[in-house]
Formats: C-alpha cells, structure tokens, sequence
C-alpha cells in the first residue's frame, strides 16, 4: 500500500512539526513495515517564477522558424534585466501558443532544470533573451511539449502574482510512504486505515471518511438479487448525466498516481480514488448496458465470461459471479467483464459497493490468477461498514467533478454482518505480553481501536469495529493491546528450561561422523537434491533397485529434475564437473544428507482436524504415508590426494580414500567396517566393495564404472563410497569396557601365504585371526605379491602376526604354536601354502 | 731396569721423581686439552692413559723400590692418573658437547618446507552453524528435535492454524508430492517438527529445530528454493513474550556479541502476538542511519537487520495438538541459516552456498566460524 503523505493528513490531524521519520518510525512500531519512502520534490532548482508576457512579437526566421520576442513581467525579478530595464524581460520564445496577456512560468538565469540544464542570459536571434518560458516537459511535471505552461488568473481563489515562485503551484512536495501490509491488517489497505492508526499512535485527531450509517434494507435503486452467502450486502447507486468529456482534475491523478495506480478516466479514477481512500473496492457500470437486475450468484458449470483484459474465462462452480440477464458480468471482487463496462460514452453510473467473503474471493482471484487492488483488499477482507458511505462517496465525486446527477433512490440489499463477539479476562494481555497493563489502558487501547468494550468485573466483553475482521480470537486482542502498547516496553527474561540432556547419542554420532570425515581431508558440500531419469540411467541401476523407487514432486522446480534424490551421488558428480571446470581438479568431497525412496502403496497422509489432538491411528497414518527418508552419507575423490612434492611422489585421491572416509566415519561410531568384494552399479564390476557391519551391508565403496564416468563426464578413476548413517548409528556399540592392559612383551610372527589370485586378502586375515585365537593381538597386512616365484594365477600374502599373552611371558614355542594355529585355517579355507 | 730388594732412594729413580711425574702431567693435561675431537681425544688418552704411556711405564718402576718408598711413589703416581683422567673427562665432556652440537648444525632443515600430509578437510559453514546454535540451545537446557524433510501436508500447513486456503498453500510456494491429493508435501519450514514434538514429547518441551525446507522459490542471490533453518519452541506453563525477548536476546549476544534487538509486530497464522526480529547491526551499530558517509554494506544503512520471525505460540496450535491453552503457554521464533551466514560472514551470493565449489567450505576456518 502506497501512501502518500498529503493524503493521510486529510484524515490524520498531524501537527506541523510532525517528520516523516517520525511517521515511518511509528508504522514500523505498529507493525507496518515501510518499505520504502519516496520524497516527491522539484526536479529544478533556482528561480521558477510566475510571469506576465506584456507583448510577443512574431518574428519569422531565415530558417523557417517563427520566433517570439516577448517582453515579461516577472515582478520583482525584473530589475535584475541585462537591458537595465526595470518593467519585464525580453526573453525569445519557440512556441507557437505564447501570446500577450497570458501567464506563464518562466525559468530566469540561475535556475537548473531537470537534466542539468542551466538556464543563463544568452544571445539568440538577434536578442539577449534573458531566461526561459516552459513547457510542461521542460520542468519534467508532465510530457507536454506542444506549446508553453499557460497558468491560470487564480488558484484556489488567490490571483497569481508576476514574479511569484511558480514551484509551490507546479509539484506539492509530498512524501510517499510504501508500506508491507500484513494479511492481518486489511484496515491498513486504505488511506483511511492507515491515517486511523498513525493518528492513534501520535495522539492526533482523526476523521473518518466513512460517515454515513449502512441503512435498513432498500430496493428503490437498481434491482440488485442476493443468491449466494458469499455476497452479504450490495450496495448500489446511480448517477445520471455525467459530462463524458469531463477530466479527472490534476489533483486526484496526482494522487492516484502517488499511490500507484492509473489514471485511465474519470469515472475509473473516482472508483479507484475512492477504494483506495475507504478501502472499499467500487465497481462502475454502464446503466445503459445493464440488462435487468444485477444477480449475485455461484457460476454454473462451464460457464464463460469475457474479462475486461478481453480474455475468455471459463468459470469454476466456486466462482462468486455479478450477472445480469444476460449472463455473467463480473467475477465478484476480483475482474470485471466487458459488457457492462462504462466507455467513453457513458452517462448513467451504476455504483457497486458490495462485501464479498474473503475466502471466496481469494481462490477466485487465485484460480484465474488475476490479483487486482480489488481482490488483494477483498482476499484480506473488506469493512462491511464502510461500503454505503463509499458508495456515495464516488456518486458524490462524479457529481461534483463530472457535472453528474445523483439519484435520490437508491438500493441496499443484505445487512452489515454482525461481527463475532468474545469476553477476555482483562488481565489476559498483561499475562500474555508478560508486562503489566493496567485494565484502564487495555479499554482505552481497544476503544481506541474502535473496539466497543464492555467491563464486567475482571472479564471484558468486545466487539470489534466491522472494520477489523482480525479481530477474533482472546489472543488477537492481545497483539492489538501489544502493539499499541509497544513491543519495546515488554521486559527481557530469559526462561528457565528444565534440565536438558544435551544432543541425543544420534545427534552427536552424526556431528562426530561429519568431524571425523572432515578431519580425514575431505570436504562436506550442500547440494540440490533433485534428480531425473537420466541420472538413474547414467548410474546404471537395473530396473529393480530400490534407488529407482523414486519420488516425484507435482511441481519440481524444474521440469528437467522432477524427482527427489534417492542417491547423494548424482549430486557429488555434478559437484565434480563444476569443481573441474574451475580447475579445482583435486577432489574429496561428502555429503551426509537425506534421501526419499517411494514405500508401494503408501496410504494417502490424513487430515486430521484442528481442534483436538490426532488419534493414535491417524498419527500411525501419517508415518506410513512418507516414503522412508534415510539419512546417508556419501563421498566421492578424483585427481591426486597428495600432490608429488619435495617427500616424493603423491598420491592419487583413489578408491582407497573414499574406503578412508567410510572407515573414518564408522571408527567415529566405534565399529568397524568389514569390506566384501561386490558388483553393484555405479561402481566397476572389479573394484567395488559392500561395506558390512555385523554381517549387515551398511554401504557401498569403490572405482566407478568408467561408462558411468564417461556418462557424468568425471574424470577417470573417479572413486565414490555411499553408506546409511541410520544403519551405521543403529550398530553403534554402546559403552565401551576399559580392559587391563597385559604388561607382557609382544611375541612378533610373520607369515606369507601363497593363495589363489581372487582370494580376498581380508578374508584370509579374519582366517588368521580366528585360528591364532584369543592370544592373537593383531594380524596386519603388509605385502602382497604376484610373479614367477608364486606361480601364474597365484599371490602371496605376508601377513604380520603379534601374540601376546594377558598373564605370562610366552616363550618361543607358544608363539609358534599360535601362528601354526592360526594358518592352519587359512590352509583349511584357502588351501593357502605357507611360503618359507 | 733396577731389581728387587736393592735400597734404593726413591728419588734416585728418575721416572718417580716428583718433577718428573709433574712433567708427565703437564704433558698429558696439554695434549688431551688439545685434542678437539672424538678421535684425537682417543689418541690422547692412549698416549698418556694407556699402556705405554709415561705415566704407566714410571708406574712399573715402582717395584724396583724398596718397600718404604713404594708408598710415596704409588701415591704420586694414582694422583698423577686420577689428575689426567679428571682432565680427560672434562674434556670428553666438551669435545662431545661439541661434536653434537656441530653435527645438529649440519643436520639443520629448512622447517618452512610445506608438510601437509593430506588434503585440508571442511565442514559446510550452514553445518557448522547450525552445530553451533544447537550448542548455544542445548547449554540452556534446550534440546535438538528433528523431523523429515518430506512432511505431512496437514502437519506443515493445518496443525500450525495455515488454512486450506493460505496463499502460502498453492502450488507457486510449495513443493508438492505427486500426486497432490495424497496430502504429502516438502515442509516449507522447520515448524511441522514443532508439531511432532509437541505430540511426542511431554510437556514442558523446549527445543530447538535445525533442518532443510523447501519452497517454489527464486534461485537468485538472496533465495535459495532449498534452504537451513532452525526454529524454537517452548511450551511451558507462565510463558509470555517477555520469555521470547529474553531468549533471543541470548541467543543474539552468543551470535553476535553485545547487541540489541528489536521486536516488530508481524503477522504469522501460527503465532499471536507475531514480530520481526530485528538485530541491531553489528557492523555499523546504526552509525550509518542518515549518514550517507559511512555507508554500511551489512545493514544497507538501515541499522537493523530483519533476522527472523517469532511469537507467541497461538493457542489454536496448541489446540491441534491436544494442550490446554488456558494452562499452558508458548513461544516460537524461527530464521534462516543461510541468510544468517550471510550478514554474519558477509556472504554476498547465496547460490555458492548450493553450487559446490570447493573452495566455499574450506573458506571459513576456526574462529571464524
């Protein structure tokens, strides 16, 4: 809502000295946040004087032209002239409307005008002309250029004087306040709202624009019919004769304009002026267009409406319609049709001032999205009060500025709905706000809102204005009497919360993973978690992975990622390709974020109503209706992890560093992954690994698979890991046990174990730890070979072995006889041969 | 070499003559004096020490004394060895010293050699925000809820008194699930998790809600359609917004230091009374207002910063979730993580938050978090 500063002091009886600053500052205290203030100044600066041209002199040019020599009294400006004489000054003239006797506006040397154009003594066409006669366009207050400013004799009854500054008669210094209105505030849609409330708040008088008393019932006007609940009251009010060529004055398009609206003609302008003055939206029709009596009705299925904007509008049984007999001739509150609509021609007026219900209105203007000044008011909810005065209001206008004829009957149907009463312990603000109001204050607060308020006791019984249809609840009278009263003078108390247990164990597993992972090298990215087909089908996911059990949005943000993500991987890839285009090539990045994946045949989620506690069944339904949404993590690495430098050569960021990330995360848990060698898409058949805790596959780690490099446009080798941080957190081991360390010396052993080629290196260490028993304190990797001395599709695995007894020092025997226990399995499983 | 038993005068052997001894001493102490290293230490000690040293070779001398003098010439002799040794020692000890010390001059390393071991890992700064008020929170006894980010229609919009009808409802500001009338949508805020624990925790509840949201949003530099946000609730009995004030104005000071606040009126379905949030702009301290001078880029020269929204709890909330109003009362406030990121650490484009650069997580380091 755009107010301007003039016309809130029709209404507001500001003092003088009241600032802008301070007018925003107690908006802003209420709760009506100014978004902007616009100072309406003169775009000149200097003299701008009114000035009397004595004589003209035509005088035709060798170029064509016809020149004016004029002589201009410009008051006491005059004995400034470079002629030295002290009655006018000469000053040329390029329009051809400038003549003797007339007044105009004169721009004397000094004076700047809008495009920094100074205005000085100059010569031209064989005189000194010594300042300049406007044109509208010149001073930038309108666009005309075909002719000079010619003023009036009088304004507002005072004759113009030569010499006077001309600017206060051009542009009225005004300020703009552009305020957010809040949907709760639908009075503040309205000069009359708004200047009701800054009045209050500065203890200013206020007069009411709406002064006239909704009369009883009356049809002697336009036959007007009521069919629908949603249209309460309709108001309807004719003017005859109305001066089609009558303009609307300067004044009011001025106005109209501050406030952001158009100035299209005069009957519009006066409907316009008058909602945004009352806030109640008017609508003019052409009396003569109208056929039979005006019927507020329900649209009919597939019935058609031509819009104003000349589009054709099919209409939705919900639609709240204006017809006449001869159909549809408005969408009520929201756009008018065609038809009825008043022209150029028209001289009879049928004035609409109707209520409409807010509800309806706003699905209406939803449906057709087609928000208007009118719809935005009425969606927000329009006083029912003020609907007769506006009516007459605009009649009276159209009279008094188009020369019209106001009807002595008129037609009201329906009432003023009676507004919802409530009764209030008179301490219940005070409680609330959690500062002291005495009862008095919270009276005079509410009365001053138009609240009628009734004292009974300790109780208050109200009723709000029709005005304030936000006004329903105990609780919105508390936030009226708390904004009025001042959200400042609330004291600052810090609650006492009961004791609390800090983060739940998931919560801080979660944050120990993400610092673990982190502290690993990697890093943690956000992104955008919507996905496509295609990103399913580069990953190369069979049809019956539950990674396709997709969710789909009904709106996506974008037609080209219409699902939800049911991996964190195609996220990372991209995140990739943007890294590498900007020649960060050397990657290790996670993320630990959720995923949605559909459940078949998911119940539809309930709806519950509002005023009681959902049963345990519907609560029940609401869990079952959501896909499951796991949290996972996942991490991806290309290029090199340590780059060759002045230690040696580096190391590629490989598959090892995204199985790095995974350990890192569940050592952060307390458990350890166990990797089995696995195929599973996106990852290279070869080098893929699921991820077990507790024999449960937590996860996934590897090389992906080059086509899927290829398809995603990753560099080669690119290595991926993704694993379910809920299935990892669900394994977390609880309290861990401090078990006494043996003080015993440490038996070493090592062992190197010649086993098939696609024996998994890990599988034969669990076989040493299991065999070796209790005494083993760990079996440790550290060589692998292949080649001639191990034979063709053979390796050799060395393995180091320390055995360490909890009670005696072993002697060479024991420990001898632990590692020949211990390979003893790893022959019995893997036929493995222990080399010498 | 004179034999046994015969009556000599000690003196008269010339190796144990006093003078001589003390020779042999000067001797010893200025050849281990010299030697400068290890190795010339060694020769030292072998030719005055050892074997055939003087000092060893006048000791065999001894036995051709006669048994009174024998005493005399010991005594000369031990007190001769035990004075070279002595000096040796003292010299050992100083050769030694520096030796090492030379050799720890050689062994020096230019200790600005870059020694990552491996890359430099990160958090996302909306991460480490977000753990950072569930720290200031949960110190005050608050505890952290969390809720799906795929949520209920009728706990994101109804129970938080959103009408059917909201604009907020329609398909240009909320990500619905296809198809739209199985009532499941993105949650728009973190509020439905307000919602679950209010039907899942016993009362009192004090919580805090980090979390995703999702609107039909622009994706421009202030507005991103996924976006963080934490909330708060409390419900508890004697709650009034003198609570909330207080309880912002805590959590402004952990953020921001000694700041004031401000509260707005505003209007929000699911609280009555609603305000803004307004910060007192950290930077500028309001001494850019009206002083086109020292224009402040954190504020736009307003003074205040449009934090978050808040309330109290309205009691047709409380009613959707079976509390009695009339007994117990509540606050709530919410804000968004990446737009406090923005103002706090003076981010100018949302959008790199989301797009992944490397470089943007690892840009916030320590304190500066």
């Amino acid at each position: 809502m755009r107010a301007p500063m003039s016309w809130l002091r029709d209404w507001a009886q500001l003092g003088d000295d009241v600032t802008v600053d301070q007018v925003a500052e107690q908006f802003t205290r209420l709760g009506l946040t100014v978004e902007r203030i616009e100072r309406v100044e003169p775009g000149w600066s200097g003299p701008v004087v009114v000035g009397r041209v004595l004589e003209c002199a035509r005088e035709p040019q060798k170029n064509g032209r016809t020149i004016s020599w004029c002589l201009v009294d410009v008051g006491h400006h005059n004995a400034d002239s470079a002629e030295g004489v002290d009655t006018h000054r000469g000053i040329v003239c390029g329009a051809p409307n400038v003549d003797a006797g007339q007044l105009v506006v004169v721009a004397l040397p000094g004076a700047v005008l809008p495009g920094d154009f100074a205005i000085s003594a100059r010569k031209t066409y064989g005189h000194v002309s010594d300042g300049m006669i406007c044109a509208e366009d010149e001073l930038g207050v309108g666009t005309d250029h075909t002719g000079i400013m010619v003023l009036p004799e009088t304004v507002d009854g005072r004759a113009l004087v030569p010499g006077e500054d001309a600017t206060p008669l051009l542009v009225s210094p005004d300020t703009v306040f552009d305020i957010d209105v809040t949907p709760d505030l639908s009075h503040c849609m309205s000069i009359r709202g708004l200047a009701r409330e800054l009045a209050g708040a500065l203890g200013a008088p206020f007069t009411d624009p709406v002064s006239l008393t909704t009369p009883d019932p009356v049809a002697e006007g336009y036959p007007v019919r009521l069919l629908d609940a949603a249209c309460p009251l309709f108001v309807a009010v004719t003017v005859d004769d109305l001066n089609p060529t009558a303009q609307t004055p300067a004044w009011m398009k001025r106005r109209l304009e501050l406030a952001g609206m158009r100035s299209i003609s005069l009957a519009v302008d006066v409907t316009n002026y008058v909602m945004l003055e009352t806030g109640q939206p008017l609508h003019a029709y052409d009396g003569d267009r109208l056929q039979g009596s005006i019927v507020v009705r329900k649209a009919h299925d597939g019935e058609v409406l031509t819009t104003l904007d000349e589009q054709e509008r099919t209409l939705d049984p919900d639609d709240l319609l204006i017809t006449d007999d001869s159909g549809p001739i408005g969408v009520a509150g929201v756009m008018g049709g065609a038809s009825a609509e008043v022209t150029e021609t028209t001289r009879t007026i049928v004035l609409e001032a109707a209520h409409f219900d807010a509800a309806t209105i706003s699905r209406g203007m939803r449906r057709h999205k087609l928000p208007s000044e009118a719809s935005k008011r009425f969606e927000r909810g329009v006083d029912p009060g003020a609907a007769y005065s506006a009516a007459h209001r605009a009649a009276d206008l159209l009279v008094s500025l188009g020369g019209a004829r106001k009807r002595t009957t008129e037609t009201v149907t329906g009432k003023v709905p009676v507004m919802p009463t409530q009764t209030i312990a008179a301490s219940l603000a005070g409680d609330v706000l959690g500062v002291e109001v005495p009862t008095e204050q919270v009276v005079s607060i509410l009365q001053s809102s138009g609240v009628q308020v009734d004292v009974a006791g300790d109780r208050l019984h109200l009723v709000p204005p029709t005005w304030r249809p936000d006004l329903v609840d105990p609780y919105d009278y508390v936030e009226e009497v708390g904004c009025k009263v001042g959200y400042d003078h609330i004291p600052s108390v810090v609650p006492r919360a009961p004791v609390g247990r800090g983060l739940t164990r998931s919560q801080r597993l979660r944050r120990a993973i993400n610092t673990a992972v982190a502290g690993q090298g990697l890093v943690e990215l956000i992104t955008m978690p919507f996905i496509n087909d295609r990103d399913l089908d580069r990953m190369g996911l069979p049809a019956e992975d539950p990674r396709r059990r997709v969710v789909r949005l009904a709106n996506p943000l974008a037609d080209t990622a219409p699902y939800l993500r049911t991996s964190l991987l195609p996220g990372l890839f991209a995140a990739i390709s943007r890294n590498t285009s900007r020649g960060n090539d050397d990657l290790a990045l996670y993320e630990a974020g959720s995923v949605f994946l559909a459940r078949e045949g998911a119940p539809t989620a309930p709806s519950p109503s509002v005023d009681a506690r959902p049963s345990d069944d519907e609560l029940a339904q609401f869990a079952a209706a959501l896909p499951e949404q796991p949290r996972l993590l996942a991490a991806v690495s290309c290029g090199a992890w340590t780059r060759p430098g002045w230690r040696g050569a580096g190391l590629p960021a490989d598959w090892t560093t995204v199985v790095a990330a995974a350990d890192a995360a569940a050592e952060a848990v307390g458990v350890t992954l166990v990797r089995r060698q696995a195929e599973v898409a996106p990852w290279h058949p070869g080098r893929c690994a699921e991820l077990l805790v507790d024999g449960q596959v937590v996860g996934v780690a590897g090389e992906l698979h080059p086509s899927v490099c290829q398809a995603f446009g990753l560099p080669a080798r690119t290595a991926a890991m993704e694993l379910d941080l809920d299935d990892l957190i669900a394994a977390d081991p609880g309290r861990g046990v401090l078990a006494p360390l043996s003080s015993h010396p440490v038996a070493k052993e090592d062992v190197a174990l010649v086993v098939d080629a696609d024996v998994a290196a890990e599988e034969v260490r669990q076989a040493l730890v299991e065999g070796g028993g209790a005494m083993v304190e760990s079996v440790t990797l550290f060589d692998v070979y292949t080649g001639p001395q191990v034979g063709e599709g053979k390796k050799s695995l060395a393995f180091a072995l320390r055995i360490r007894a909890a009670d005696h020092t072993l002697k060479d025997a024991e420990a001898a006889q632990v590692r020949d226990a211990a390979v003893a399995v790893a022959v019995e499983r893997f036929g493995a041969v222990l080399r010498d | 070499m004179s034999g046994p038993n015969t009556n000599y005068d000690p003196v008269q052997v010339a190796a144990l003559d006093e003078a001589a001894i003390a020779e042999m001493v000067d001797q010893a102490v200025t050849a281990i004096r010299a030697a400068d290293s290890i190795a010339g230490l060694k020769q030292a000690r072998l030719d005055h020490l050892g074997d055939r040293s003087p000092i060893a070779l006048a000791n065999r001398e001894i036995g051709a004394l006669p048994p009174e003098a024998r005493r005399v010439a010991g005594q000369r002799i031990g007190q001769a060895r035990g004075r070279i040794t002595e000096v040796f020692r003292e010299r050992e000890a100083e050769v030694t010293a520096a030796e090492l010390e030379a050799t720890l001059r050689a062994e020096r390393l230019d200790m600005t050699l870059p020694v990552e071991l491996h890359p430099q890992g990160a958090v996302h700064p909306v991460t480490a925000l977000i753990d950072q008020l569930n720290d200031v929170f949960t110190a005050m006894g608050w505890e952290v809820a969390e809720g799906p980010e795929l949520e209920g229609e009728w706990l994101n919009f109804d129970a938080l008194n959103i009408g059917p009808d909201h604009p907020s409802r329609g398909t240009t500001d909320t990500l619905f699930v296809d198809p739209i009338d199985h009532g499941l949508v993105m949650r728009t805020h973190t509020s439905p998790v307000q919602i679950r624990a209010l039907l899942n925790r016993d009362l009192p509840v004090y919580v805090v809600c980090p979390g995703r949201t999702y609107r039909a949003d622009e994706y421009d530099p202030t507005h991103l359609p996924v976006f963080h946000q934490i909330e708060g609730l409390c419900v508890d009995k004697g709650i009034t917004m003198a609570h909330l004030k207080g309880t912002l104005d805590h959590f402004a000071r952990e953020l921001f230091g000694d700041v004031r606040t401000r509260l707005r009126p505003h209007y929000f379905p699911f609280t009555e009374p609603s305000a803004e949030m307004d910060l007192e702009c950290f930077v500028c301290r309001g001494e850019s207002v009206g002083n086109p001078d020292r224009p402040c880029r954190t504020c736009r020269s307003e003074g205040w910063i449009e934090w978050g929204g808040c309330g109290v709890v309205n009691p047709r909330v409380l009613a959707a979730v079976g509390i009695d109003a009339d007994v117990y009362s509540g606050f709530a406030f919410g804000m968004g993580i990446e737009r406090t990121l923005m103002f706090r650490n003076g981010a100018e484009d949302m959008r790199e938050m989301v797009e992944g650069d490397v470089r943007y997580s690892r840009t916030l380091r320590g304190g500066a978090r």
